[in-house]
């Protein structure tokens, strides 16, 4: 059942409703609202795993398991997953899983460039509102078409990296070779196709790995294929709608709309699993210098995460392209039911004194902590007065009239400010000046406009602060 | 012999909807299931299902069994992705069981995948652009955006009417703050608002033209509404494409402003940009109207703002001669908001909301709030002349999908690849060969 269609009160219905708190919640009812928001286990229900309870553990079981099958790529430490969503638009629930980036080494590169590549692949790493994103996943390809030669580069590929593998060849024979030497990692099989899928299909069962099903461009066989795993005994399917090069995109944007909208949304039959994205077709084109395949790559890449591609290969590994890819990554599988903010305070950075600079930004996370690293990296002692603009940035703040003088000189007051420093000078963000006139007027403090961007405050404390401005 | 699909139909819709609504089903009832399958199937003959008659029935046995399997795996199936422990199984059906290792099919189960049917009984208004010598004004083009009936490029269910809309942002206002990147290709024309608006559009494709009047803001130059009307005038004489006008973000300036302009300049459908909650609505809307132009009314974030003020705006302005913009935030800087607002309202108007059906614009330009836009970075995320493009792009292309009409951008290549990505995204959903990458040396 879509997630969005299930209220507390028909979980709790078939619950024990003992309220016996073993669950850590007050009473069933508490523990019925967080199973609805998947942020609790069934198993956490101590008498709902009771033998005499089994019937409505299947029930509830039913109930609350995702649209798209969740499946674990890797083993370990690294293992992760994909899938495991349940609605089709971000607001009308969450989604659960990022889709997984993988990188694309083949059997036939050079030491150099394989290794340069998975180098990337462990390495990369950009630090984000407090979080640290990464890379995902190795797809080592088979361009030689040679049994021994995928063996080998399978065999470096799991030598250089923890992370989970994508093995990729549509020849049975060549993909056997690759799964002796890593199919003890459950890497993601590519692909059982309609020529190869019972040879495809025998090779996932021995191996226990998760398998793509791949039909580019026609998805009534592709639903053939997923059904025909299943009957088969397959039980992790990925479902390969083909991707197409970048003047294809209608029919790519076509595809994934139609493959989650039907699992999703119609609960349609066999069609409910992650689906794989390629932006690296855009590679496959001739005669494109490399920053234009890049630039497709990354449109491509795009494009997947805005539209439910669960995991994704891509080629370039140039940062200016997949620093967009994981940014939006990052922004469209955020949680849409918590606000993006943080705490609205008077945070202390270093030993500030009485003389100490007060700086002033809004409570919107993403604002909050780039101002914060500038302050920290900047090591300026100082105070930061995070006024409350209901989540939101400081430019849209202002405009929208979240933040203003009156909810500054309310933040000042209730923040007990004046307590803190000697002086009476404040310095505003450079996007809110046009906040300046008032907010002296309201509050009493001389007012300061600072820098538009707070990689300009180290700059501007520097040559501009002082604590008693003329006036 | 019935088609499979009608087995399977009977099998997925009974069953599996009684599984999901009630109370665990007996095994038994499976059989029933099974049995008036058969009865149906062979015409009266009925009589339980055995094992090896399945057996002899191909590839149907196979859709037969593994529908009962799915029925297993519903009552006992795999771990979920909360990471619950699996449900205890139940026992498999008796006299189904023993015929399950045989049943691996062999070869492929014929399947045909469903389309899903846009059930909206709305639809976006259409809103046109500027005016042509024939249709009053002065302009080479006029531009009609909006008419959607669908959900943004659902091709499968109706071709996009109309293809949404570029502008390029001028400022007549030479030092705003412009990043490196976007001011290599306009240093020479900062002085020239005109000269600026025409570079854009002759040499970077611009279909429209936003022009930002930031000299008006009273902590700018305070520059008075006439010096406005006169650069709007300019910007007219040198472009032949529509345009918008932005005022500075002081609610009674920009009125007094747009009073200048709408009342002094007749006939070519300007998009005032814009109108806020906190203006003068009535006065702002009058000027609209009196003067046949278009206006986009800015909220921040906040589809039930949205509403309020398009609700306040009906009582003045036709619904046609009305965009919405409920602000852009950068990749990476909100604009997961800035998406979901836009899908949320798009998804409303579709669903009959009379008050939220407008095409929609955005301030694309805001991508480059972002500082991995424009900010030196390690040498790893180098060169930012390309980082800055893309991160425009990127941020285009994620409202486009969200259903924005009209983009107000920034950078010559962002523009050139948003419009480029619309193109491709209109045309039709023509049969596509597969693509062959596994064994390319890239």
């Amino acid at each position: 059942m879509p997630a969005k269609e299930l209220s507390p009160i028909e979980i709790y219905q078939k619950l024990p409703r003992t309220n016996c708190g073993e669950c850590g919640e007050a009473n069933c009812m508490a523990f019925a609202a967080k199973l609805v928001n998947r942020e609790a286990l069934l198993a956490d229900c101590k008498p709902l795993v009771e033998p005499e309870n089994k019937e409505a553990y299947n029930e509830l079981w039913a109930l609350l398991k995702p649209a798209v099958k969740a499946v674990e790529l890797g083993v370990g430490e690294n293992a992760l997953t994909i899938g495991g969503e349940y609605v089709f638009h971000r607001h009308e629930f969450t989604y659960f899983h990022e889709p997984a980036i993988a990188i694309d080494v083949s059997d036939e590169m050079s030491d150099e460039e394989f290794e340069l590549r998975v180098k990337v692949l462990n390495d990369f790493s950009y630090e984000y509102i407090g979080m640290q994103l990464t890379l995902d996943m190795l797809s080592v390809r088979s361009t030689s078409g040679d049994p021994e030669t995928f063996a080998a580069a399978v065999r470096k590929a799991d030598e250089l990296t923890q992370k989970p593998l994508i093995l990729c060849a549509l020849n049975p024979d060549v993909m056997r070779k690759g799964l002796e030497v890593a199919g003890d990692g459950r890497p993601l099989i590519y692909a059982a196709t309609k020529d190869n899928w019972r040879e495809m299909a025998e090779l996932a069962i021995q191996y226990g790995c998760p398998l793509v099903a791949s039909s580019p461009q026609d998805l009534d066989t592709l639903k053939s294929l997923t059904h025909t795993l299943e009957a088969y005994g397959v039980e992790d399917i990925v479902m390969d709608p083909g991707t197409a090069p970048n003047h294809h995109m209608a029919a790519n944007l076509n595809n994934l709309v139609k493959l989650r909208w039907q699992s999703v949304n119609e609960e349609e039959e066999h069609l409910g699993y992650p689906i794989l994205g390629l932006p690296l077709v855009a590679w496959a084109v001739e005669e494109e210098d490399t920053i234009i395949n890049e630039w497709n790559e990354a449109v491509l890449g795009a494009l997947c995460i805005d539209r439910f591609v669960d995991v994704m290969i891509i080629h370039g590994i140039s940062g200016w392209a997949l620093l967009p890819q994981i940014i939006l990554r990052n922004n469209i599988y955020t949680d849409p039911r918590k606000p993006v903010s943080v705490e609205p305070e008077l945070v202390v950075f270093g030993e500030p004194d009485e003389l100490a600079p007060v700086m002033l930004t809004t409570n919107f996370a993403l604002t909050y902590y780039t101002v914060a690293s500038d302050i920290e990296s900047a090591k300026v002692d100082s105070y930061l007065l995070v006024v409350d603009s209901e989540g939101m940035s400081v430019e849209s703040a202002v405009a929208g009239r979240k933040m203003t003088a009156d909810t500054v000189a309310e933040a000042l007051a209730n923040f007990k400010v004046g307590d803190r420093v000697k002086h009476r000078h404040l310095v505003i963000p450079g996007r809110s000046a046009r906040l300046s006139g008032e907010i002296q007027e309201l509050s009493g403090w001389t007012v300061s406009v600072g820098p538009l961007d707070s990689s300009g405050i180290a700059k501007f404390i520097d040559e501009k602060w002082t604590p008693f401005p003329e006036e | 012999m019935a088609k499979p699909k009608d087995i399977e139909l009977l099998l997925n819709k009974d069953l599996l909807e009684k599984l999901a609504k009630f109370q665990a089903i007996e095994l038994e009832d499976v059989e029933i299931e099974l049995e008036e399958i058969e009865f149906s199937v062979e015409g009266g003959r009925g009589g339980g299902i055995s094992s090896p008659l399945l057996a002899r029935m191909g590839f149907e046995f196979a859709l037969i069994r593994d529908s009962a399997n799915r029925i297993t795996s519903l009552l006992g199936g795999p771990a979920s992705p909360m990471g619950m422990p699996a449900p205890q199984p139940q026992p498999a059906a008796p006299g189904l069981a023993p015929a399950a290792p045989a049943a691996k099919p062999t070869e492929l189960i014929p399947e045909t995948m469903g389309v899903p049917v846009g059930d909206y009984p709305g639809s976006i208004v259409e809103v046109k652009l500027g005016a042509t010598r024939a249709e009053g004004g002065t302009r080479a083009t006029s531009y009609v955006i909006g008419g959607e009936k669908v959900l943004p490029f659902f091709n499968f269910q109706a071709p996009m009417l109309n293809k949404p809309v570029i502008a390029l942002d001028v400022f007549d206002w030479p030092k705003v703050p412009l990043s490196k990147a976007v001011k290599m290709h306009f240093r020479e024309y900062l002085e020239d608002t005109a000269e600026w608006a025409r570079v854009c559009v002759d040499k970077y494709g611009a279909e429209m033209i936003n022009v930002h009047l930031l000299t008006i803001d009273p902590l700018i130059e305070d520059a008075p509404p006439k010096a406005a009307l006169k650069t709007v005038e300019s910007v007219l004489e040198a472009v032949d494409v529509p345009l918008s006008i932005g005022g500075c973000g002081d609610p009674q300036k920009d009125y007094a402003v747009f009073k200048a302009i709408c009342e002094n300049i007749e006939g070519e459908r300007l998009l005032i940009n814009s109108v806020t909650l906190d203006m003068d609505i009535e006065g702002t809307a009058r000027l609209v109207k009196d003067h046949d132009n278009c206006v986009i009314a800015f909220t921040s974030m906040d589809v039930n703002k949205a509403r309020e003020l398009n609700r306040k705006l009906y009582d003045f302005v036709p619904k046609d001669q009305i965009l919405m913009d409920t602000t852009t935030a950068a990749l990476g800087y909100g604009l997961d908001y800035a998406f979901t607002v836009m899908e949320r309202c798009r998804i409303a108007g579709l669903k009959g909301d009379p008050e939220l059906n407008h095409p929609m614009s955005s301030g694309t330009t805001n991508a480059w709030a972002a500082r991995e836009a424009w900010m030196k970075m390690g040498p790893e995320f180098a060169p930012r002349e390309l980082r800055g493009p893309i991160w425009e792009t990127v941020t285009g292309m994620t409202l486009l999908l969200a259903g924005v009409d009209y983009f107000m951008m920034m950078h010559p290549a962002a523009v050139d690849a948003l419009k480029t990505i619309i193109n491709h995204l209109m045309s039709n959903d023509k049969p596509v060969e597969p693509t062959e990458w596994v064994s390319v040396r890239m």
